[in-house]
């Protein structure tokens, strides 16, 4: 494993590299098993190099793990709004996780429906491109049209188009108070249409999730005490035509239960491969119908679906053309190499991509197999 | 401002380019007699004018395709234009440009409440897409102050922001998808009504690409439920510094207003005289806007209130009802108007840390005496957009240039102390020359090798956003082979 303490290091090692480079940060996610060649971490390039809480902004290395920013980012009562995933449960991996991996995988938890997702706080970047030159795009402040936004094309570009060195981001004030409405016993569609009452509705609802298994439907409100208790008995009475609504305000239990929503615990040591659909959240209970897996779970009002399907099944075949994508998270190499990790994408958008790789990395040494 | 030489090849066969547009489109679609070509010869930077060959205005993403393969076929550089109210000249054409306009395609195609988009063709305006799904109790949410008649396809172009991107982001942030035309005439789809549009983040990049890399002719937006209701309160203080600890504090205690606007003492006085707002004549006057339920404003507001108390203000105001909150509002929707009473402007949109606000007010105020031209400050001081308005004479010989060489200096400092050179305005022809300020060469090469897969000829929009002398060997490739 090469593991460079600097960006300078990193641009040397990638400028003389001789072969392909299979990148990685704190290894918790797995993706780079899907990409050939000597592995390189950028664990070893770490720290938090700016923090101003007035202006709600945090600067650092990618290396740096997540929980150290979470940690120093709650001395002033403030959080990563988008809510990382935590993938170490669900895949069984270890290590810490990183925010480089973070951003370069574009990786959001339940509070993307309402705030947005990683690549919406990335307020710039520093890379190595493939051929080892040190770039910077955007900056550390909220507003800035200044030429290209490579920062969003970078982010969730999964280390094919530079290996990231430092990011920006924008944070928020962490609330004083949550709470979850549970609604039980709704079919998928009853549960997506209850969703979709409470993410139109004006009380701000900052996650909204659905398990089949269990037939609860979950939404989450956060801000103000007095806010939230208001917008949970309005919300409450909204819901009620869909089931009786319970309110869980305890703030222990709040927060237990988002983060095994976030982190798809329920998935956790159970055998199969793990998918993850991006879809337009009424069609959701649609497709999980004709994905036919063993076990699915809803996110995002819908919009993000989670399945576990049988080893080796190909989802995309069963789900023929939809709206959306299915990405495969968890299954055997000999999977992901058949099945491939990504959706193809129509030609023209292939095209497109495949010809931003060979810009960026014009000897195709960036994470070689793992997008196409 | 330079702009490269119109290519005299095209010039000359301008009555056969006119003759193969008006061959692909309705009849009335391409203007392209002299009188009538002058209405597309600048947008709203107006300083800098030129006619272009001939302009079309398509009716379907058919028809765009149609002419950017024409345009593509005869080596015509293309400039795509929304409604042509970009402040940086980024519908600014050549002699030799075909403008390419959007406004005929302004229909919305759907609308989606259960999921919570609209999709629109982005000729249609900005407040419009609001228009059409405000009775039914939403909104979008990026607000430009031209958002009468700025254009979804000219939002998208530069990433527009607006006075509520603290809370709601800028263009980027509620953009799902688009469907977009490549100079050589292709129909891509991008993105849709899901919210990871998958494989490379294309849509981040388009958005805000202005007009380089294609042209949009439908976009998927998220709309947002509208909040139960909104309140501003109105601070004034005696120091710019102290209404900017104050703005830092009221962030730092966790609320998150919708908009916190900030004014300096030349804009108040010049605000007021005009719009007669009631305004306190102070240094510093914050307006702060929160939103939600009567209960949760008034919990907001006294937070908001409390903190504004410990730094001793000079005026404290909240609006009692819709009738005062619309007056708190006025002068600073008014603002720019105001100034262009008394003079004429120029309006800079540098951003800068918050943190270094006082530090960037007072430079501005000493090189305002040096340049001798006076200068306004009004803007998003939540997010350190700034909108310092620079006044001059534009009847007097030399001071455009004279504004212009002190707007520079502004926006040099803005990126000297880690902001950067436009926040939401885009750098169009107006700060394509100081783009080498904020990136090194190789930062810039990064961004237009983007351009390279996109437009390989660069025939669309060529002369916008990089200095010329970086995107020299590009253009004139192209025009060799043209």
């Amino acid at each position: 494993m090469i593991r460079p303490e600097s960006e300078e290091e990193l641009a040397g090692i990638v400028a003389d590299a001789t072969g392909p480079l299979s990148i990685q940060g704190g290894g918790t996610r797995g993706f780079a098993e899907n990409a050939r060649g000597e592995r390189l971490t950028t664990a070893g390039i770490t720290g938090i190099t700016l923090y101003e809480p007035g202006a709600l902004t945090l600067v650092a290395r990618a290396g740096t793990p997540v929980d150290e920013i979470r940690e120093r980012l709650a001395k002033d009562n403030q959080r990563l709004p988008f809510e990382p995933m935590d993938h170490r449960a669900l895949l069984g991996t270890e290590g810490e996780p990183t925010i480089g991996g973070v951003l370069a995988a574009n990786i959001s938890g339940p509070r993307r429906v309402m705030v947005g997702a990683a690549r919406d706080y990335a307020l710039g970047l520093r890379f190595v491109d493939g051929r080892g030159t040190v770039i910077r795009n955007g900056g550390r402040v909220m507003k800035n049209v200044t030429g290209y936004d490579l920062v969003k094309l970078l982010s969730g570009s999964y280390g094919t188009l530079g290996i990231l060195t430092e990011v920006s981001l924008k944070v928020l004030p962490k609330v004083a108070a949550s709470a979850t409405i549970v609604l039980n016993g709704l079919s998928d569609e009853q549960a997506v249409a209850a969703m979709a009452a409470a993410l139109g509705s004006p009380f701000e609802v900052s996650g909204a999730s659905h398990d089949p298994a269990t037939g609860e439907t979950h939404l989450r409100l956060e801000g103000f005490e007095e806010s939230v208790r208001y917008r949970s008995e309005r919300l409450a009475e909204l819901l009620r035509p869909f089931a009786p609504p319970q309110i869980e305000a305890s703030p222990e239990a709040v927060t237990k239960l988002w983060a095994a929503i976030r982190d798809v615990t329920t998935f956790a040591g159970k055998d199969g491969d793990v998918w993850r659909l991006s879809v337009k959240p009424s069609d959701a209970p649609v497709l999980v119908a004709r994905a036919g897996a063993k076990q699915a779970h809803y996110d995002w009002g819908g919009g993000l679906v989670w399945l576990r399907t049988d080893a080796g099944a190909d989802l995309r075949a069963s789900l023929g053309p939809f709206a959306g994508n299915a990405t495969l998270i968890r299954a055997s190499a000999e999977t992901r190499a058949r099945l491939g990790i990504f959706q193809p994408e129509p030609a023209p958008l292939a095209g497109l991509s495949a010809g931003l790789r060979a810009q960026f990395d014009p000897r195709g040494i960036l994470n070689p197999g793992m997008m196409g | 401002m330079e702009m490269p030489k119109p290519n005299p090849e095209i010039l000359s066969k301008k009555a056969g380019i006119v003759s193969r547009l008006q061959g692909a489109l309705h009849d009335g679609a391409v203007i392209h007699e002299e009188a009538e070509t002058r209405a597309y010869e600048c947008d709203a930077l107006s300083a800098y004018r030129c006619p272009p060959l001939c302009a079309v205005l398509p009716s379907s993403t058919e028809e765009v395709s149609a002419v950017l393969k024409i345009c593509h076929e005869e080596g015509v550089p293309v400039v795509p234009r929304g409604s042509g109210t970009s402040l940086a000249g980024g519908a600014l054409p050549t002699a030799d440009a075909v403008i390419l306009g959007v406004a005929r395609l302004n229909a919305v195609l759907e609308t989606d409440y259960p999921n919570r988009f609209i999709r629109v063709q982005t000729g249609r305006t900005n407040l419009s897409v609001t228009g059409a799904v405000e009775t039914d109790g939403f909104f979008y949410a990026p607000d430009p102050s031209s958002q009468l008649a700025c254009a979804i396809a000219g939002n998208i172009a530069m990433n527009s922001g607006g006075a509520h991107c603290l809370k709601y982001g800028v263009t980027t942030n509620n953009l799902l998808g688009v469907t977009m035309v490549l100079m050589d005439g292709t129909v891509v789809e991008v993105g849709g009504a899901h919210m990871d549009a998958g494989g490379l983040d294309l849509l981040g990049v388009i958005c805000g690409s202005e007009g380089q890399l294609g042209v949009v002719t439908e976009a998927t937006l998220r709309i947002l439920p509208k909040p139960e209701g909104a309140r501003p309160v109105l601070i004034g203080y005696d120091s710019n510094e102290v209404a900017g600890e104050c703005v830092s504090d009221i962030i730092k205690a966790g609320v998150l207003p919708v908009a916190i606007e900030f004014m300096d003492r030349p804009c108040i006085e010049a605000t007021e005289a005009f719009a007669k707002a009631g305004y306190p004549m102070c240094e510093a006057l914050l307006i702060i806007e929160v939103e939600g339920s009567p209960a949760e404003i008034d919990e907001q507001l006294a937070l908001i209130k409390e903190i504004a108390r410990r730094h001793n203000p000079v005026e404290l105001r909240e609006a009692q009802d819709a009738d005062e909150a619309a007056r708190i509002w006025l002068g600073r929707k008014s603002a720019f108007g105001a100034m262009g009473q008394i003079n004429d402007y120029m309006c800079l949109d540098g951003t800068i840390p918050v943190s270094e606000l006082p530090y960037v007010l007072r430079r501005i105020g000493e090189m305002s005496k040096e340049y001798g031209l006076g200068v306004g400050n009004v803007f998003h001081a939540g997010d350190g957009n700034m909108h310092p308005l620079i006044l001059y004479n534009a009847n007097k010989p030399g001071d455009l240039e004279l504004c212009e060489a002190f707007g520079a200096d502004i926006l040099k400092l803005c990126v000297e102390v880690g902001g950067c050179l436009t926040g939401e305005h885009g750098v169009g022809i107006e700060k394509r020359d100081l783009m080498t300020v904020q990136f090194s060469p190789d930062d810039l090469e990064a961004q237009m090798q983007v351009k390279d897969v996109f437009d390989p000829e660069w025939l669309l929009n060529p002369a916008k956003v990089f200095p010329l002398a970086s995107s020299e060997a590009r253009r004139a490739a192209t025009g060799e082979a043209a």
